[in-house]
């Protein structure tokens, strides 16, 4: 064994790395969502597949990290754009603006509905926004059987499996549901509404949502939250919630009739168009019809689509670059 | 044996004799719980190789429909003189414009759309991969063999359920009332088995109703409770209404029950079929039948592929049942009979998937491929070895043969063995900060990945190499020394390359933990779709263990089977290097 030549590989190993610093980059990145993520790898694949352009690398961070990483600056080693499975919020877009991304187009893909399941097995649960609040609030009365919140629910034990505090999917139940819910239940002080209660009636299941849909198999009593896709492709396993009189299916959630279901975006950083090549036709492309319109690709995949008019603006949006102004958000 | 009964008989107390005994049944329980032990492991692993293997099985086939295509230039919208047009081609719409004349009676706009999704969409680039070979076959029809879709593949595997046909014998006697719809009168009650299931899951529902009807009862009870015990005029209005409402509901309820029952005991019943039921499809003069509701010997049906001929007198036909209920299945009844369709002339096999160890990642399952994985996997070992090996086995050197023994030596050795004990994710964390954050490492990398591996592998070599080299005699050592060599030369000449194959052997254990690694990627990024193959260490690329992880986290059912074989290979790697290890041991192990 020489060892000189292993030294000399090292050695070789490091210089590599730091000259790696210096090269630009030929393929977009993209980070973000893990709810967006499904939506856009196909977009990448098929961009990859039908341009010249390189396939861009779709990396899922979650919405909140991806956005700390897209704002962090401008450069070929910070990321092009990013997936969130919310709007931007204010105080985020400043950081942005702090770091030198001053220009941000926002391109809202169309909805994705969140949805209370069970087991098949089980019955089908009828509750209403406010029912669910009381069942998971922190603040309150804290019961235990569903049928101390309302004696026409089941008697069996609320038990909840639902994602973790940093995920997109949780920041929008706690939106939509818990804070709605609380206006709905008639509370007076509604100002710590979301606050989900933490004495292990709401299990803290993690990202990974086919691990909730098998522990539901496993406990037929259980509900789990998942974004509609997933009940969509798991529909022999699980059935939706009816939730507030409406259920969870394609054409309630498209016609803004349940009312669970958040919008998703993606982020462009404008000072990339250009320098990294195919952004503007990466852009183009997940905002055509063939994509995100009525019968688009992803909507095979469980997005659903915007309406006409708001599909039609947000193309032209992106299109022509709109950037973010702060007052916006 | 002998000589111990001698000497068991002159120590023949009874008391010997019980200590004895005793110590001989703690021997044997001893050997029982060690064979326990033994079986106990052998059955988790055999477990859980089952459920790998037997998931994994499903990944090595994939299945093609072959079609004919015509392959015209206009149609293509390229120039079959210009190399340079052919990548542009239009080959989604010759493809689906084919397949939709194949099933030329499928209309609107859902069913069209499911007819798209027969194939996968790779079908198309493979067609423009295959034109582009050979640009002469501009013009010419020739049979194209179209990669099937996940949900085609699957069900062609048997994953939803296949077509069984009952065991009747009865004739039919077909009246086509409207456009669409089709009278079916038998003559024996075929039908019986199916109006019994539709019956029984009508009073599963009549129960599972009644049941809620018990509930809004007990609300009705407590409203009503709640008005008396009221203290405003208000709050007595609003439980009486609540009651009310119960009450109205409980009502509906309970008539449904009723009716639900009555229907259920009803042997002349005539029911609908439900998404919740099984399918009966009739296949008939070259068309297919969809029952819409039967009773024990009559049925209507929905024509989902036209009859060649509408006079069925004397007609055969064949009654299938599909085991599985259209809800719990992805793949629709139309589907099914198309896929059928092409079964029976013959369009349709089976092949082995080479494709699953030669493609990149793919966001569909029928597409998706490890080989951008192994690449990655073996980039970040190359970068992994090539720090850790060199680096870890000089620590080990110097600390072993050159280093004075005092408290800074202790200090470092004390370190080290705790840096082996140290979780991955935060070497992870140390790679984050430290190489993306200060050094400007490029994410997603193999290079990122292998600094991050090469740190969390250096203890366990220099801990393995240190025992190497300590293993070597001080016999050798000290008669290179006597004979003149100097220290460094008696390290590097003699104690080095006698101690190799232990440090190698530590070497490939620890990189083959290295390999199976995921929590420390997924901070630096190596968690990332990733399409491309990798050419060098600065590409972006992703890893076996971590493809394993995403994998797992897609919704397509067919991702299952994936997964499941990207853990064969992982497993395949691990057993590989491990044998390796061994190999090296017993073919340079010396014994003094």
């Amino acid at each position: 064994m020489k060892i000189t030549s292993i030294i000399a590989l090292a050695t070789a190993g490091l210089v590599a790395a730091a000259a790696a610093n210096a090269q630009s980059r030929e393929q977009i990145q993209i980070v973000g969502s893990s709810t967006v993520f499904p939506f856009s790898t196909a977009v990448a694949e098929r961009f990859g597949n039908t341009t010249d352009f390189q396939t861009p690398i779709v990396e899922s961070t979650g919405s909140g990290g991806g956005i700390r990483l897209f704002c962090s600056g401008v450069g070929v080693e910070h990321p092009d754009i990013t997936n969130a499975s919310r709007r931007m919020k204010g105080s985020e877009l400043e950081t942005c603006m702090e770091n030198g991304v001053t220009e941000v187009t926002e391109a809202k893909i169309g909805y994705d509905g969140i949805v209370v399941a069970n087991d098949r097995s089980a019955p089908v649960y009828n509750v209403t926004r406010a029912q669910l609040y009381q069942a998971l609030a922190a603040q309150g009365d804290l019961p235990t059987m569903w049928n101390e919140i309302d004696p026409s629910l089941p008697a069996v034990e609320i038990e909840i499996f639902g994602p973790p505090p940093s995920s997109g999917t949780r920041d929008a139940f706690e939106e939509l549901v818990m804070e709605e819910g609380c206006e709905e239940a008639g509370v007076a002080d509604c100002e710590n509404a979301a606050e989900i209660r933490d004495d292990g009636v709401y299990v803290d299941a993690g990202e990974n949502d086919n691990l909730i849909v098998s522990r539901l198999e496993a406990n037929p009593q259980a509900l789990g939250i998942f974004g509609f896709s997933f009940l969509d492709q798991n529909s022999d396993a699980i059935q939706g919630a009816v939730v507030d009189g409406v259920e969870p299916t394609f054409d309630a959630i498209a016609s803004a009739e349940y009312p669970v279901a958040r919008s998703l975006y993606f982020y462009i950083k404008n000072a990339h168009v250009g320098v990294i090549p195919g952004m503007q036709e990466f852009a183009d492309m997940f905002m055509s019809e063939e994509m995100i319109g009525e019968d688009g690709q992803l909507i095979d995949i469980g997005l659903i689509p915007l309406p006409e008019e708001e599909f039609l603006d947000v193309q032209s949006q992106v299109n022509n670059l709109t950037a973010l102004q702060s007052g916006d958000l | 044996m002998v000589a111990m009964n001698e000497l068991s008989a002159v120590h023949g107390s009874d008391a010997s004799q019980r200590r004895l005994k005793k110590r001989r049944a703690a021997e044997m329980r001893l050997k029982a719980y060690g064979i326990a032990a033994i079986f106990l492991a052998g059955a988790a692993l055999v477990t859980l190789m089952w459920s790998v293997v037997g998931n994994a099985r499903y990944a090595l086939s994939e299945s093609y429909i072959t079609l004919p295509i015509e392959l015209s230039a206009e149609e293509l919208g390229v120039d079959p003189s210009d190399p340079s047009t052919l990548r542009g081609g239009s080959y989604e719409r010759l493809v689906r414009d084919e397949v939709r004349e194949r099933f030329d009676y499928v209309e609107g706009r859902t069913l069209r759309r499911e007819l798209s999704d027969l194939y996968s969409a790779a079908a198309a680039f493979d067609l423009r991969d295959m034109v582009i070979a050979d640009p002469d076959l501009i013009g010419q029809t020739i049979d194209v063999r179209m990669l099937a879709s996940d949900v085609t593949d699957l069900y062609l595997k048997g994953e939803f359920g296949t077509l069984r046909t009952p065991d009747t014998d009865a004739d039919l006697d077909f009246t086509f009332d409207e456009e669409d719809s089709v009278a079916i009168e038998a003559s024996a009650p075929i039908f019986e088995d199916i109006l019994r299931d539709v019956q029984r899951d009508l009073v599963q529902l009549s129960n599972r109703r009644e049941r809620e009807a018990g509930r809004q009862e007990a609300g009705r009870v407590e409203f009503e409770r709640r008005a008396e015990a009221a203290e405003t005029e208000e709050e007595r209005t609003r439980n009486l209404e609540e009651a009310q409402r119960r009450a109205d509901a409980r009502d509906a309820l309970l008539a449904e029950v009723e009716d639900l029952r009555a229907r259920a005991d009803d042997p002349e019943g005539f029911e609908e079929l439900t998404e919740n039921n099984e399918s009966v499809l009739i296949q008939v003069n070259g068309g297919w039948l969809k029952a819409t509701a039967v009773s024990a010997s009559t049925a209507t049906a929905e024509i989902l592929v036209p009859l060649a001929d509408r006079n069925l007198a004397g007609a055969d036909y064949t009654l299938y049942v599909q085991p599985v209920p259209a809800i719990a299945r992805p793949i629709s009844d139309e589907k099914i009979v198309w896929i059928e369709e092409l079964r029976g002339d013959g369009a349709v096999e089976q092949v082995f998937n080479w494709r699953l160890f030669s493609a990149g990642d793919s966001r569909d399952p029928e597409r998706a491929g490890i080989w951008g994985a192994v690449v990655g996997s073996f980039w970040t070992m190359i970068v992994t070895f090539v720090l850790a090996f060199p680096v870890g086995t000089l620590a080990a050197i110097y600390l072993e043969e050159f280093a004075p023994k005092n408290r800074f030596t202790d200090f470092v050795e004390v370190n080290i063995n705790n840096l082996a004990a140290v979780p991955s994710i935060v070497f992870g964390l140390l790679g984050l900060a430290v190489f993306l954050g200060f050094f400007g490492v490029p994410r997603s990398a193999p290079i990122a990945g292998g600094i991050v591996l090469a740190l969390m592998t250096l203890p366990t070599i220099i801990i393995a190499s240190r025992a190497a080299i300590r293993a070597v005699p001080p016999s050798i050592r000290d008669a290179a020394l006597g004979l003149g060599a100097s220290k460094l030369q008696t390290s590097f000449h003699h104690v080095l390359p006698l101690a190799m194959p232990g440090i190698l052997t530590g070497t490939i254990i620890g990189m083959a933990q290295a390999l199976g690694e995921t929590a420390p990627l997924i901070l630096i990024g190596m968690v990332a779709f990733i399409v491309d193959i990798p050419g060098g260490i600065t590409d972006p690329a992703t890893v076996l263990p971590v493809q394993v992880f995403r994998w797992s986290d897609f919704p397509e059912r067919a991702f299952e089977a994936r997964t499941a074989a990207a853990i064969c290979v992982l497993l395949i790697f691990l057993v590989l290097m491990n044998a390796l290890a061994v190999f090296l041991r017993k073919r340079f192990e010396r014994r003094w």
